[in-house]
């Protein structure tokens, strides 16, 4: 009997756990008007149902900007109430930064608000989103039921923008993906820089292009420069009062970048390259061991590729 | 399971006066896979398997890109080695390759494609006939079989079918190294309407002709290949001449 109540209970708990599926989101505020969902810095797993990743949004006089909708359609829908419980105003606009999952995912349960992103985006959702989302299931579980890959249908142009009456900056950059947009809210001075910035957790590469990635933070760090500058939100990690997100990030890629290359100067096969120690002032970031690891795998082959010499 | 167990003890009375400090290692697979009693079928029949140690397979533990899984292959620890057979248990074409070190030692890295999350190993066959078995798991998120090459989305591949581009290393910790990338789609035939298409015989002579190793690629080799290895004693340029499934032949020299 007792063993029967004790397994009768741990069942109870465990359908508790996995029943309420609440990413416990809380806005914090980054400036007037505007707030941000700030995920953990760890990566996807069936615990954190794939809350790893920033939100946010801007609350301007005519209604409310969504930046980016998150990982999965329960996300997205936790999103707009924790959105409501700051202010009542209707959604105008939601914007994704980029393809990866994690920031478009809850498009789902912004149905009926215009979705926005940059023409690259639209196409990296239509062509891979699916796959995408197949992968998040595969990682987080059951936090991902019923999530369906909904692509934006307005195509977003870099330059200024007013929307509902409050002026936004879009920056249409490349490097972490082929298509990474950076909102400046000019009445704030917060940008928020979608995946272009990371911050006290290493950067993923799976679509980096490092060259254009370096190019993209020099862009942004000329506004965190302008007298109105307040904040950055980085795409996964802390709000940052100054450029710090964009100065780690590119301290890590140039340091990548001239590994790799020393790597396969020196003749190091892809698995050398893996098992090399990263410097402590990066061993220290969360995920660094397992992000290095990764990007040896996804960057690797073009940089050997530029040492190997044509054989005839 | 009982016909290896059978094998191994007839061979063990054999080997215990012979070498007697390997008694023992046949008996259960390290790994533990549940394929493994089909794999033996890789080999000729009678044929004497041990799991040895010194055969050594690094592969990182979780590989995120199914595609492009690196494999480092390091038998050279057992002295002359004539052939090595490279194959992943659970993967739907379970044989990668074959390489048979002549003039170099058997030190091969590459990067294969893998199905799903499966032992990777392999057999080295010493002068006696024996093959030395080493391997470890590869957790991967799977679909690198079933996935179109990158060629499918380039127009111009054809043109560079077969190119070689390659470098020795001559100073520094990697002296006796050469590496060599072949452009080849390395289409396994298992994705519909795109048939297997897939480099076949590799070779590596010295000036003289004398043939460092040769290789025997299936479908599981990784799109546009690269393979790492050591020359041993050879020295100056190096040919590299070879055919794939289709008859295309071709032929680099990689300059010293």
């Amino acid at each position: 009997m007792k063993r029967w109540l004790s397994g009768f209970l741990v069942l109870l708990a465990g359908a508790a756990g996995a029943a309420d599926f609440d990413y416990g989101l809380k806005a914090q505020r980054v400036a007037d008007g505007v707030h941000a969902f700030i995920g953990k810095t760890e990566d996807f797993t069936p615990a954190n149902g794939g809350n790893i990743v920033n939100t946010g949004f801007i609350v301007a006089p005519g209604g409310i900007i969504v930046i980016d909708s998150g990982p999965s359609r329960r996300y997205g829908e936790q999103m707009r109430r924790a959105i409501a419980a700051v202010d009542q105003r209707p959604l105008v606009l939601v914007i994704n930064t980029h393809h990866h999952p994690d920031h478009f995912l809850g498009n789902q349960a912004f149905a009926g608000v215009p979705l926005a992103a940059l023409p690259g985006t639209i196409k990296g959702i239509g062509e891979e989103g699916n796959a995408f989302a197949e992968n998040l299931f595969r990682l987080t579980g059951d936090w991902m039921q019923g999530t369906e890959v909904v692509v934006p249908g307005q195509a977003l142009r870099a330059g200024h923008q007013e929307t509902a009456g409050r002026r936004l900056r879009l920056l249409a950059l490349a490097g972490h993906t082929e298509a990474d947009l950076a909102i400046y809210d000019e009445t704030s001075g917060v940008l928020f820089t979608g995946d272009l910035g990371f911050f006290e957790r290493a950067p993923t590469t799976p679509h980096a292009d490092v060259g254009r990635w370096l190019a993209a933070l020099d862009a942004l760090e000329a506004i965190t420069r302008e007298p109105g500058f307040r904040a950055i939100v980085p795409g996964h990690g802390p709000v940052a009062r100054d450029a710090a997100p964009l100065r780690q990030t590119r301290a890590w890629l140039n340091w990548l970048q001239m590994a790799l290359r020393r790597s396969a100067e020196e003749g190091l096969d892809m698995n050398e390259t893996m098992a090399r120690a990263i410097p402590a002032e990066f061993a220290v970031l969360p995920l660094s061991a397992s992000e290095y690891r990764r990007s040896v795998g996804h960057l690797f082959p073009g940089v050997e590729q530029e040492i190997l010499e044509p054989a005839r | 399971m009982n016909l290896m167990t059978g094998i191994a003890a007839v061979l063990l009375a054999v080997l215990a006066t012979v070498r007697p400090a390997l008694a023992g290692q046949d008996e259960v697979d390290p790994l533990a896979s549940p394929r493994w009693a089909d794999m033996r079928y890789l080999f000729p029949e009678g044929a004497t398997l041990r799991f040895d140690p010194r055969v050594r397979v690094l592969a990182p533990a979780v590989a995120e890109n199914p595609l492009q899984v690196p494999l480092t292959v390091d038998a050279s620890e057992l002295g002359p080695v004539s052939e090595v057979l490279v194959f992943a248990d659970f993967n739907p074409i379970v044989e990668v390759m074959r390489f048979f070190p002549e003039a170099a030692p058997a030190w091969l890295g590459f990067r294969i494609k893998l199905q799903q999350s499966t032992p990777v190993r392999a057999a080295a066959r010493t002068a006696d006939g024996v093959w030395h078995v080493g391997g470890t798991w590869v957790t991967t998120v799977g679909g690198g079989c079933t996935v179109p090459s990158a060629k499918a989305g380039s127009p111009d591949w054809q043109a560079r079918l077969n190119q070689v581009s390659g470098r020795q290393w001559n100073r520094g910790a990697q002296a006796d190294r050469i590496r060599l990338r072949i452009e080849h789609p390395m289409d396994t035939g298992l994705v519909a309407g795109i048939p297997a298409f897939h480099l076949d015989q590799v070779e590596l002579l010295d000036a003289a002709g004398q043939r460092l190793m040769r290789l025997q690629l299936h479908e599981p080799v990784s799109e546009n290949p690269v393979f790492t290895l050591r020359r041993g004693a050879v020295a100056g340029p190096v040919e590299v001449r070879g055919y794939d499934n289709n008859g295309n032949a071709f032929h680099a020299r990689i300059a010293p």
